[in-house]
């Protein structure tokens, strides 16, 4: 792994790598999620129960997913930087942590929407809303101390080992908030065996899973392309790179 | 070279801290001051109705015992590193994440266990049931010590930070939630007359767990803000 | 300066070391070794790097590009030895206010496991005496450097790494700590320090370090 990885531990190796990459993400993001979310939103049947209001899950469980997948993401960046010290593996955690926050907003934002007509208010204390809240904190805390430093290399130390140490809380943090309260609709599509939603509806939530996928992705990809030419602005090709743009 | 084994280390930087902590005595009393009249505001301000207070006495405890323990947690290791000590002992040939433990301990023993202790005056005061005592005692001699060792991490990583007291805060509570849950809950059922042992397993596996693995985070957290 | 190329013959050798702090390049391209038994004076105009370069010959500081090696091996392999003979007084001496003299040179003395230093008559030795019950914190910052100090009296270590030693001392405590150098050397023991001054006794001829601010060594 470390072979492979070495070329990419150079900052401009890496920009280079990301370059190239973006427009491939950038398309299939526009692919997926325009598909996605036209089908999911005009074309996927309605609930016998919902109604139509059930629709905002296209929106929000990609969103609630790839919160988490973030977190995840982020927390492995953390463990790279921390253990091979590659200087791009510490500049991924903030390019990261503002799109995992961003995703988790909206994960709360579309579950008050969805909850105004389930519940008939705004905000429950449910056991998933409750645990995004609590991922927004723990994304809240990872950049609040990223930004505390003077020093953006110390900074990014702190934020990795604290991404780390967040990333081994949360399961403890879900299954302790899941047994606080077990109100929600059980999970719907974690049992593929035997979904409880049905394909018609499946397969536009699948496509809108992918299609954040790709969004997490290439947004994640557009930050750490500028923190990289950010720290990196002293030397030749970046400004090169700067010039060029 | 006779060399000190790691024992020896580990109580030599206890003693040390306790009796610098012994000239400072108001830096671990605050806290429980602090404590008693955040507890104290409730009855004000709820009504001093028993039922009512009962009903979330395990909850104002506990949230008023994990905002207790942030308060002297900047103190933790920032005197230290002002005065080269940390330095010192990121040399020593024992490894770091085991000295820290001995600085957690002290910890500990000034900010957790004098919340055991003081926790029949907490429940007395917030008319808890009785049968609640014992479980409120257990729960937080359990919890303490995972919020001492939480608690370093997030002293640790601000070390660098001038006025970090806020910003470990920030950090640290997401991480108290677990504790919250399952302590309340076990103090909850234990005023109800219902069986606590689930919950307080739970709460010791995740203090066993907290206090395990946070020793390396607070090595690494203070390597990186001697650096 | 001598350039000795060959690690095993070294106790500590430094190989590369560049450190950049905060954007800015304080030495690039380092390169020396320390053999036992030297004396090392490591001097340079201020912000030039010279606690930096000692902060990184101890491990607390990584380098920005480069390694130093104990005894021939990277220290990450070789570190608890390397612990057990190393003796660090940095710009902060790690006295602790709280503490009495006697309490700070107890503590010390326990850490680093050295049996049998008599404590009174060291403090009679280092000026001391009379004042070991006073909080070190009511202390003047010389008396509070000769507390500090305290542990070059009472250590095995034979690695020395001393960061401005001699700051705040009087011209008797100055003398006193070149007494100790000198003994330290004819042990066998070997010292690495930053000074702006030029040691006042003849038998300490220490090799020369020096940083200047554009990030050269000479």
């Amino acid at each position: 792994m470390w072979r492979w990885l070495h070329p990419y531990a150079k900052p401009e190796a890496t920009y280079n790598l990301l370059q190239k990459f973006l427009p491939w993400f950038v398309a299939l993001t526009l692919v997926t999620l325009v598909t996605g979310v036209i089908w999911g939103l005009a074309f996927a049947p309605g609930d016998y129960q919902q109604g139509d209001s059930y629709r905002i899950i296209f929106l929000h469980v990609p969103a609630a997913v790839f919160s988490m997948g973030a977190y995840m993401g982020m927390a492995i960046m953390g463990a790279v930087a921390l253990i091979w010290q590659i200087k791009t593996a510490e500049w991924s955690i903030p390019a990261i942590a503002p799109v995992g926050a961003a995703l988790t907003i909206v994960a709360l934002l579309t579950g008050a929407i969805w909850g105004k007509p389930m519940w008939g208010t705004w905000w429950v204390w449910d056991a998933r809303l409750t645990s995004e809240l609590i991922l927004l904190f723990l994304y809240v805390g990872v950049m609040a101390l990223y930004f505390a430093f003077d020093d953006a290399r110390t900074g990014a130390k702190a934020a990795a080992i604290l991404s780390l140490v967040g990333v081994i809380n949360l399961p403890i943090i879900h299954f302790s908030v899941e047994w606080w309260n077990t109100l929600h609709q059980g999970a719907t599509i974690t049992k593929f065996e035997r979904p409880s939603i049905a394909t018609s509806m499946l397969i536009p939530l699948v496509i809108c899973l992918v299609g954040f996928a790709f969004l997490t992705v290439s947004l994640v990809i557009m930050r750490l392309k500028n923190e990289i030419l950010r720290h990196e602005l002293h030397r030749p090709w970046a400004q090169q790179k700067l010039e060029q743009d | 070279m006779s060399q000190l084994s790691g024992r020896q280390t580990w109580l030599t930087i206890l003693k040390r801290d306790l009796r610098i902590a012994a000239r400072r005595r108001s830096d671990a009393l605050n806290p429980l001051l602090f404590l008693l009249m955040v507890v104290t505001l409730f009855p004000l301000g709820i009504g001093p109705g028993p039922d009512i207070l009962a009903r979330v006495a395990p909850g104002i405890i506990w949230v008023a015992a994990l905002l207790a323990s942030l308060l002297g947690l900047e103190r933790l290791f920032r005197d230290d590193f002002q005065d080269g000590t940390l330095e010192q002992m990121c040399l020593l040939p024992q490894p770091l994440a085991f000295t820290v433990t001995a600085k957690m301990m002290v910890h500990w023993l000034l900010s957790g266990l004098p919340l055991v202790i003081l926790s029949p005056l907490l429940a007395l005061l917030l008319s808890l049931p009785v049968q609640g005592w014992w479980a409120l005692a257990l729960t937080l001699l359990l919890g303490t010590p995972a919020l001492s060792a939480l608690g370093a991490i997030g002293a640790a990583l601000t070390l660098q930070v001038q006025r970090g007291s806020s910003l470990v805060s920030l950090i640290l509570i997401p991480l108290f939630i677990p504790l919250l849950i399952f302590a309340t809950a076990a103090v909850e059922n234990a005023s109800m007359g219902l069986a606590v042992h689930g919950q307080l397993a739970i709460l010791a596996a995740i203090s066993v767990l907290t206090v395990t693995l946070a020793p390396l985070a607070v090595a690494a957290g203070i390597r990186m803000s001697v650096n | 300066m001598t350039q000795v190329t060959s690690t095993n013959s070294s106790l500590l050798h430094a190989e590369q070391l560049s450190s950049i702090r905060g954007g800015r390049v304080l030495f690039e391209n380092l390169n020396f070794s320390v053999s036992a038994g030297q004396l090392w004076q490591v001097s340079g105009p201020n912000g030039a790097g010279k606690s930096s370069l000692l902060r990184i010959l101890t491990g607390l500081l990584e380098p920005s590009a480069g390694a130093v090696y104990f005894n021939g091996e990277p220290l990450s392999q070789s570190w608890s030895e390397f612990c057990q003979q190393l003796l660090f007084i940095g710009h902060k001496a790690a006295v602790k206010s709280e503490l009495s003299a006697l309490e700070n040179f107890h503590w010390q003395q326990q850490l680093s496991a050295v049996g049998t230093v008599d404590a009174w008559e060291l403090l009679e030795k280092l000026g001391l005496l009379g004042l070991e019950d006073e909080l070190t914190a009511r202390l003047s910052a010389g008396q509070q450097r000769r507390v500090a100090l305290t542990r070059l009296w009472a250590t095995q270590a034979s690695l020395w790494i001393l960061d401005e030693p001699f700051t705040a001392l009087d011209v008797q405590g100055i003398a006193l700590l070149q007494q100790r150098f000198v003994e330290h050397l004819a042990s066998g023991g070997t010292i690495i320090f930053t000074s702006h001054q030029s040691l006042t006794l003849s038998e300490l001829a220490p090799e020369k370090l020096f940083l200047d601010a554009q990030g050269d060594a000479l």
